[in-house]
């Protein structure tokens, strides 16, 4: 896997799928038992020196005894070029929080000034494993835009998650884990497409759903009361299978086409390594629970 | 110690925490002059009380705050801190400096706050004898700057308190800290293997005929210090090999 500059990378999957291990042989705090890891030509720990990579850790909370603005001077202190302290709690929305002890901070608070912690060694590489896991919406909205301005002045990012919406919505590509293995890499679109990516509702009573079937294109269809829901392999298909549909059921109402989410693009894709679709998507959602749904 | 900056927050963040503070040099300092105080014209082991428990109580708040830094090893290891300094151009070797450096400045404000409060009390020792007393006691720290680093690194922070509250309390009872346990025999051959003997043992070093401490003193500092090290280098390393 090769990340060019300036890409903003989602490594995504479930827990146990290895996103933090392969963060911490980007960033030289595990030796890999295979390959090689090269950071702008370099290995992870000379380029840890020179101040070109940043990481925020899953775990890594500021120490007491001091305030925001203290920590991220200190911080600073060990790089050889680093930004202007004042610049960087601009940037990370923590200057009216500056004055405030490190233990004092809400969770959304904690995580802006841990990343201001990864921002200060203006580094070219920022690597972040799961930043939001612990914040509620609001606060990983903010979080988000923060980091998407940051990324905007060309930096490159690596992110790792398991929301898979974040992947979705912060990520120009996204590199899909399970089991240790890379499973899909590419843009978000892409990763869609993979696994067929249209679905059409419909109210549409008394017609079985193996009738539905005999439209061409259609790969499945389901009935849940008065609605029916049909899938098709692509945005093509889809739009002559809507053509269709209405032609042959003028009854036809309250349409909805919609892309397949990434939940979906994500289990389908993964069932291939495991023993059975159901065990991992059981197995995961025990361990992640809301986060996968 | 190359980094100005990093050093001056890790000694503010240390003057902040009161607890230590008050382990460190409130404790001792009000002991020596409720015990000092009544007994000011006692002779223990051939010199004056005063001086005899001046050194015995500067010993032991001196060598709380060398292993208070291995507290604070502990707490930055249990929240993620040390993984993230890990990745800063921050070595281990300037990581642990400044833990140990803050601790001698700790030990500092007891060794001076009972130099004076030993003068109040009537201590009288020459400049030169002030110095060597100092230097026997930085010296004779050496082992406990390496015990807190090994600590901070085999404890949790729940069970650190315990821990050295107990080893600080067994170190300062037999180096006789609190009076000299054993007089003679097979038990104060084996306390005179103890660091923490010899440093309470400073100003009868300093006033000693030749003036420096037996040869003895030199080789259990040298040997503790040493096998420590290999203690905590260990230990270190099987610290930072775990994956989480």
């Amino acid at each position: 896997m090769t990340i060019t500059p300036g890409e903003i990378v989602a490594l995504l999957g479930p827990n146990g799928a290895g996103k933090t291990t392969t963060i911490d042989m980007i960033l030289g705090l595990t030796r890999p038992d295979k390959g090689t890891v090269t950071l702008f030509g370099t290995t992870p720990a000379q380029a840890v020196l020179a101040g070109e990579v940043g990481g925020m850790l899953q775990t890594g909370s500021p120490p007491q005894y001091l305030n925001v603005r203290e920590l991220i001077t200190m911080v600073a202190s060990l790089y050889p070029h680093a930004l202007d302290v004042d610049e960087v709690l601009k940037m990370t929305g923590t200057t009216e929080i500056a004055k405030r002890s490190t233990v004092k901070l809400s969770g959304g608070q904690t995580q802006r000034v841990r990343f201001a912690v990864a921002l200060v060694a203006d580094p070219d590489l920022l690597v972040l494993d799961e930043p939001t896991a612990a914040i509620d919406v609001e606060g990983r909205r903010d979080f988000w835009n923060i980091m998407r301005s940051v990324a905007a002045s060309g930096k490159t990012v690596l992110f790792a998650t398991h929301y898979l919406e974040e992947a979705d919505s912060y990520a120009d590509r996204i590199v899909l884990m399970a089991r240790g293995r890379i499973v899909a890499d590419g843009p978000p679109t892409e990763i869609k497409a993979k696994v067929g990516g249209r679905v059409i509702r419909a109210t549409l009573e008394n017609v079985p759903a193996d009738e539905l079937m005999t439209i061409a294109g259609v790969t499945k269809a389901e009935r849940q009361g008065d609605g029916v829901t049909i899938s098709c392999t692509d945005s093509g298909t889809s739009d002559a299978v809507l053509r269709e549909l209405l032609t042959r059921y003028p009854a036809a109402r309250d349409l909805e086409v919609r892309g397949v989410g990434l939940e979906e693009a994500f289990l389908l894709l993964t069932a291939d390594h495991t023993d059975g679709a159901n065990t991992l998507y059981g197995e995961s959602s025990d361990r992640d629970g809301r986060e996968l749904q | 110690m190359k980094n100005l900056t990093y050093l001056k927050f890790e000694v503010l963040r240390t003057l902040r925490n009161r607890r230590f503070l008050i382990f460190a040099l409130i404790f001792p300092l009000v002991l020596f002059f409720a015990i000092a105080g009544p007994n000011k014209n006692v002779i223990v082991e051939g010199i004056h009380f005063p001086l005899y428990y001046m050194t015995a109580m500067a010993s032991w708040g001196a060598m709380t705050a060398m292993l208070s830094s291995g507290a604070r090893i502990a707490a930055e290891r249990q929240i993620g801190w040390t993984r993230q300094m890990k990745i800063t151009p921050l070595s281990t070797r300037s990581y642990f400096s400044a833990k140990v450096l803050c601790g001698y400045m700790m030990a500092f404000f007891t060794i001076i706050a009972l130099g004076i409060a030993g003068s109040i009390l009537g201590v009288h020792l020459s400049a030169l004898d002030w110095l060597k007393l100092v230097a026997l006691l930085v010296v004779g720290l050496i082992p406990f700057a390496v015990i807190g680093i090994l600590l901070g690194h085999l404890m949790k922070v729940d069970s650190l308190g315990p821990a050295l509250g107990g080893v600080t309390s067994l170190f300062a009872l037999l180096g006789g800290s609190f009076g000299p346990i054993f007089q003679s025999g097979f038990m104060l051959k084996v306390v005179q293997d103890i660091p923490s003997y010899w440093l309470v043992k400073s100003s009868q070093s300093v006033l000693s005929p030749s003036g420096w401490p037996p040869l003895q003193m030199w080789i259990v500092i040298a040997i503790w210090t040493l096998a420590m090290s290999r203690l905590a280098v260990r230990v270190y390393r099987r610290d930072s090999s775990r994956v989480t």
